[in-house]
């Protein structure tokens, strides 16, 4: 019983470790041909030492991630009408989940992404942009947010949602996007 | 008389132009035959353009200078056709009348009319001891019977396409009365990959689309690139660090920085016309107005102060005023105001919305994209409002960009998406003054944000 807990531990241990090397290695240059390896010299015998004990502590389930934002409110998105930046009854609905969500995990910053259809000039839509997302910031303070917390910019029409042409694909992607840091 | 260009680190050269030291009938003024420069697409004028005479023996890096000669006729002639005011004459047909010897400086004036053409450019093409092409030309005006213009180059043989543009300028100069606009570059945003994705980069090439280079990796992405007005520099957004600002770009060290230190995003850059300002857009806390930084002091003005959308600066050439689009009536239109932001008035006036204005190098118009019913238009207005033209209309027009005599307009154009999403593909094009002429500008991948560069010095 103790062999299997100790076990247990160690695993937890070593999945640790993996997780922490897989982070740091994801700026790495992938791809990178590997460099030939001269053969080791003969090793050394491993002396063996008496093994230290490990502490293991239960872990919560991180609920601060993006998937939880979106499942707690309407995938973090609010929608606008052409050429609008005010909040429809439906966007401020989905904005008071998104706050109380914030108010649960207050020790997670976000940026609000501030998009545009493809049906207007470019630097123009980049300003409308940069309007929504800070009429979501705005709304998300006045219910208790705190502003530090939350980051705007905005990308115009830069970065559509879907592709198409017509109005159902346009109102898609004039949207405020809450984006967990 | 030498110039010394200084271009970039890609292209290097020294062009010598000797001008009318070798020529006797210069000063003859009034040339018979003029291009109407604004009916330019029902009367294109029928030119000779021949190959340049020289010797298959003389071999420089790159091939023969006899190869050279007909490869800088071919672009002389791709810069007269495209811009709808020539028309090519088959040279081919004359040599076969003729008799075979081509004489360079009598040229059988009787023969180029039976074959209709009123004017000729032929010339010569050599190899210096010192590895140089040297490139000699005269334009003849076949219907007077004598010489309008002529110049001599010399230049490195990997400059040579330079040299077909400078010529193509000179002809087009002589026969419109207007500068040409052949010798200049163009700064666009290159785009690559699926729209919700596009990967964008800086990329620079000469006017007909050669000599292409990409500037930047496509990492972050970039928007809105301006020359200045010695061409050296470019000013652009970029979204480095997920934070849009604007950066200034150096062309010949390759060099960017980020220009000021805004706590919200800046963009819609361009230089003011002596290239000592750059007007820009601050947004923050939702307000974009219009800013102005003194270059060399980093000394920031802001120049509106109005609850609505102020963006797309844009000079008149005199620097006097500023055109700009706004939102503070109610929709997007087009207003001036004085450099230093006061007397803002209204010009656009007609149905839908109006913007990215961008006012004419000789300073009489205003360029500008329309939207109205679902369609996008580039057009031209006077300063004051009056005399609205549209040139182009599609699906969506968008930024146009003034060749620098002011009678070519280059912009965007995307196709609609077809019902599963593809297409939407992005291209650079170019319009007449006039409304004519309509021409693609064919890039490696798809292409929108042309700025066009000044004429190259």
């Amino acid at each position: 019983m103790l062999e299997k807990i100790i076990g247990v531990k160690y695993w937890v241990l070593i999945g640790t470790a993996l997780l922490l090397s897989a982070c740091a290695n994801t700026g790495a240059v992938k791809n990178t041909p590997t460099e030939p390896v001269a053969a080791q010299p003969k090793q050394e015998p491993v002396v063996a030492e008496p093994a230290e004990p490990v502490v293991a502590e239960p872990m919560m389930e991180d609920t601060g991630t993006q998937a939880s934002l979106d499942a707690a409110a309407s995938d973090s998105l609010v929608h606008f009408a052409y050429d609008r930046y005010d909040l429809s009854a439906d966007a401020r609905a989905k904005l008071k989940e998104q706050a109380d969500w914030l108010q649960a995990h207050s020790d997670v910053r976000v940026t609000v992404e501030g998009h545009c259809d493809e049906r207007g000039t470019r630097e123009y839509n980049l300003a409308l942009g940069d309007r929504r997302a800070n009429s979501v910031k705005n709304y998300l303070v006045a219910l208790g947010v705190d502003p530090a917390r939350i980051r705007t910019i905005s990308y115009g029409k830069e970065r559509p949602l879907v592709t198409g042409t017509g109005e159902a694909v346009w109102a898609q992607n004039r949207r405020g996007y809450t984006r967990v840091n | 008389m030498e110039l010394h260009v200084r271009l970039s680190k890609f292209i290097r050269l020294s062009v010598a132009a000797m001008l009318a030291a070798m020529l006797s009938f210069v000063a003859t003024a009034n040339a018979r035959i003029v291009v109407d420069i604004n009916r330019g697409h029902a009367d294109p004028l029928p030119i000779a353009i021949t190959n340049l005479a020289g010797k298959e023996s003389d071999i420089v890096s790159g091939g023969s200078v006899s190869e050279y000669g007909k490869r800088i006729a071919q672009v002389v002639k791709a810069d007269l056709t495209r811009s709808g005011l020539f028309r090519m004459v088959d040279t081919a047909a004359f040599i076969k009348s003729g008799n075979g010897q081509v004489s360079l400086l009598n040229p059988a004036f009787n023969n180029w009319k039976a074959i209709g053409a009123q004017a000729l450019m032929n010339g010569s093409i050599s190899v210096e001891e010192d590895g140089r092409l040297k490139v000699e030309f005269r334009l003849w005006d076949i219907l007077g019977a004598h010489q309008m213009t002529g110049l001599r180059y010399f230049t490195s043989p990997k400059n040579w396409r330079r040299i077909a543009h400078l010529i193509a300028d000179a002809i087009y100069k002589r026969l419109t009365g207007e500068s040409g606009y052949f010798d200049t570059r163009i700064v666009y945003i290159s785009e690559s990959g699926p729209a919700t994705h596009k990967i964008k980069r800086l990329a620079i090439m000469d006017q007909d689309g050669y000599n292409h280079v990409f500037l930047t990796n496509g990492k972050n992405l970039v928007l809105t690139p301006r020359f200045s007005p010695t061409a050296q520099e470019i000013t652009y957004l970029s979204y480095f660090n997920d934070n849009p600002r604007v950066y200034l770009y150096n062309i010949d060290s390759g060099k960017q920085e980020i220009l000021g230190d805004f706590p919200g995003m800046t963009f819609a850059p361009r230089f003011s016309p002596d290239g000592n300002k750059v007007i820009m857009s601050q947004a923050y806390k939702g307000n974009s107005d219009i800013y102005v930084m003194e270059l060399s002091t980093r000394k920031i003005t802001r120049l509106t102060k109005n609850t609505a959308i102020d963006t797309s600066p844009s000079y008149s050439p005199d620097s006097r005023y500023i055109t700009f689009n706004s939102d503070r009536g109610g929709s997007q239109q087009i207003y001036v105001m004085e450099a230093n932001g006061k007397n803002i008035k209204r010009i656009s006036f007609g149905k839908g919305r109006y913007g990215t204005p961008v006012w004419s190098p000789r300073g009489d118009l205003i360029a500008f994209t329309r939207q109205y019913k679902g369609k996008f238009y580039i057009g031209v207005m006077r300063p004051d409002g009056s005399g609205e033209r549209l040139l182009s209309e599609s699906y969506l027009d968008e930024g146009p960009t003034w060749s620098p005599n002011g009678r070519v307009i280059m912009f965007f154009r995307q196709q609609p998406y077809d019902r599963k999403g593809h297409g939407g593909e992005t291209q650079l094009w170019t319009v007449d003054l006039t409304g004519y002429n309509e021409r693609q500008i064919i890039t490696p991948l798809e292409a929108s944000d042309p700025a066009w560069s000044p004429l190259i010095r």
